[in-house]
């Protein structure tokens, strides 16, 4: 960890994380590189919600370092989270308010200029236009994905956090969300962190994959590489081998 | 404008948009003070006819009602604010964004504010038009026992902010009833001298005490006694320190525990 390279924008040293005797997270150590997408693959319970929200600044780790665009993450919280964003089907946006009241909140609280603009070319580019004036909770799961991509990149993040975004989606929408991110990826020079259990939207998005076990990282590389190294077809298999040998 | 206003103004707005789309929310802020004013006015109207003690203080009871109201919203003002985060699974959003944890006490207060304005403020418009009871007629020092009041509310909306960050929704009760567990010690509609004395010291603690005692004297002796008014502001300034602190600190353990995301499950 000592000899990063220049585009890391994201550094995890030794970390750990325990509630008690229980180890959610036992010395974990990876990095990101700048506009790479890295994977965090793992069953339930594997410890990829708790390594995102260290990564957030939202939990604090036990013990270890976590540097975010080269800042301590529990130093400097309030300048780094300016610079990142979070997508989640499982945190919500008020269900009572429409889509362009969410995006006004939550493009004020990050400070986001030219904010009518930046909803207009949001809402343009993600197809909800028309759903601008629609309460949240009237909307079907794939617009309200849509939606919370739109707030998680209302202010332009140098790292996006996205945990399990396409889950709850049909095919055809889980395809539309997964390029839309790509094609953002490939014009800005983001990064994204992203758990997931579907192995083909990480064999697809990322550069990088840390498979994970109980709270450790069992092996890591790019998805070719744990394919070619296991000698399987694709990730998902992978991944079964990975999870079934680390439960025995 | 300056960043931090900005955010907290951001989580004002989300209220009043609330309000803007569910007029229900709107109405019962606005029905129970005023039915509880009402209640209270024709007890007051059939007492004053029965009582030299009413007589000589019509509105007693009408200002202990609304002065209750005011207490009781400023404090469910503070709680439902946060619990709307949480029912609508919002937390995790606001903890991931650059809102501080004090910028967010202070949006929940000024929505408060907003949401004991409207309750009360249509409680006290009636009370005037219904029952001819003004309350500015009784003089500045008791618009300022109406700010402690707020200001005692808002201390244990935020204490009860911070059980909701440690226990979720199931601390939601406290909300509702929290308050009612002290109205019988502050003497909202008696003077505290009727409580046995073991509990007396008890209510001296509470700064509502001092301030339904102050009201009570404005009324039945047309004097307003500042050194109450002084204690009330003393302990509250405890009250509202401690209300902030808890609810750092709660915030601080949910950090450790990772409460921030999946607190409304």
């Amino acid at each position: 960890m000592t000899n990063l390279p220049v585009d890391t924008v994201v550094s995890v040293e030794n970390v750990s994380k325990s509630y008690g005797d229980i180890t959610a997270v036992e010395d974990i150590t990876f990095s990101v590189e700048k506009s790479h997408t890295l994977g965090l693959l793992g069953s339930n319970g594997a410890g990829k919600t708790t390594i995102i929200m260290m990564l957030m600044g939202i939990l604090k780790s036990s013990s270890g370092k976590i540097n975010i665009l080269n800042k301590d993450i529990y130093k400097y919280r309030n300048q780094i989270s300016k610079e990142i964003n979070f997508a989640s089907p499982f945190v919500e946006l008020p269900h009572k308010l429409t889509v362009l009241q969410n995006l006004t909140v939550f493009g004020h609280i990050y400070g986001v200029k030219n904010l009518s603009l930046k909803i207009e070319k949001l809402s343009q580019d993600l197809g909800i236009r028309e759903l601008l004036k629609r309460r949240v909770g009237r909307l079907s799961a794939g617009q309200k994905t849509r939606v919370s991509i739109a707030k998680s990149l209302i202010n332009d993040p140098k790292i996006l956090f996205l945990d399990e975004p396409t889950a709850s989606l049909d095919p055809d929408h889980a395809d539309w969300i997964r390029t839309y991110l790509e094609q953002y990826k490939n014009k800005t020079g983001a990064t994204f962190i992203l758990a997931s259990h579907n192995m083909p939207e990480v064999e697809r998005m990322c550069n990088n994959v840390i498979m994970m076990g109980r709270g450790k990282v069992i092996d890591h590389g790019s998805p070719k590489d744990l394919i070619n190294r296991y000698n399987r077809e694709n990730l998902e298999q992978v991944f079964l081998q990975l999870a079934r040998n680390d439960r025995v | 404008m300056i960043l931090f206003i900005r955010r907290i103004y951001a989580m004002i707005l989300r209220h009043i948009y609330l309000f803007m789309v569910s007029w229900p929310r709107v109405l019962e802020l606005i029905y129970w003070p005023f039915l509880n004013m009402v209640l209270w006015a024709f007890m007051s109207e059939f007492l004053s006819q029965n009582s030299n003690l009413f007589l000589l203080a019509s509105g007693v009871l009408i200002a202990s009602v609304i002065m209750w109201d005011t207490l009781f919203r400023g404090q469910l003002g503070v709680t439902l604010s946060f619990i709307e985060e949480l029912w609508s699974r919002n937390l995790g959003n606001i903890a991931v964004s650059p809102l501080k944890p004090m910028e967010l006490i202070l949006s929940l207060i000024v929505a408060s504010l907003l949401r004991t304005i409207i309750g009360v403020g249509g409680a006290a418009l009636a009370a005037y038009f219904l029952f001819d009871f003004q309350i500015p007629s009784y003089g500045i020092g008791f618009i300022l026992f109406f700010v402690n009041l707020l200001v005692m509310g808002w201390s244990f909306g935020l204490a009860i902010c911070a059980l909701l960050i440690r226990f979720g929704l199931s601390a939601e009760t406290f909300a509702w009833a929290a308050l009612f567990f002290i109205q019988p010690l502050c003497g909202v509609f008696y003077p505290v001298s009727i409580l046995p004395e073991w509990l007396q010291p008890v209510s001296m603690l509470i700064p509502a005490t001092y301030v339904f005692e102050g009201m009570r004297l404005t009324f039945f002796e047309g004097i307003f006694q500042i050194d109450l008014l002084l204690k009330a502001c003393f302990i509250n300034l405890l009250y509202i320190f401690i209300g902030i602190s808890l609810l750092l600190y709660s915030y601080s353990y949910a950090k450790k525990k990772g409460l921030l995301l999946g607190n409304a499950e």
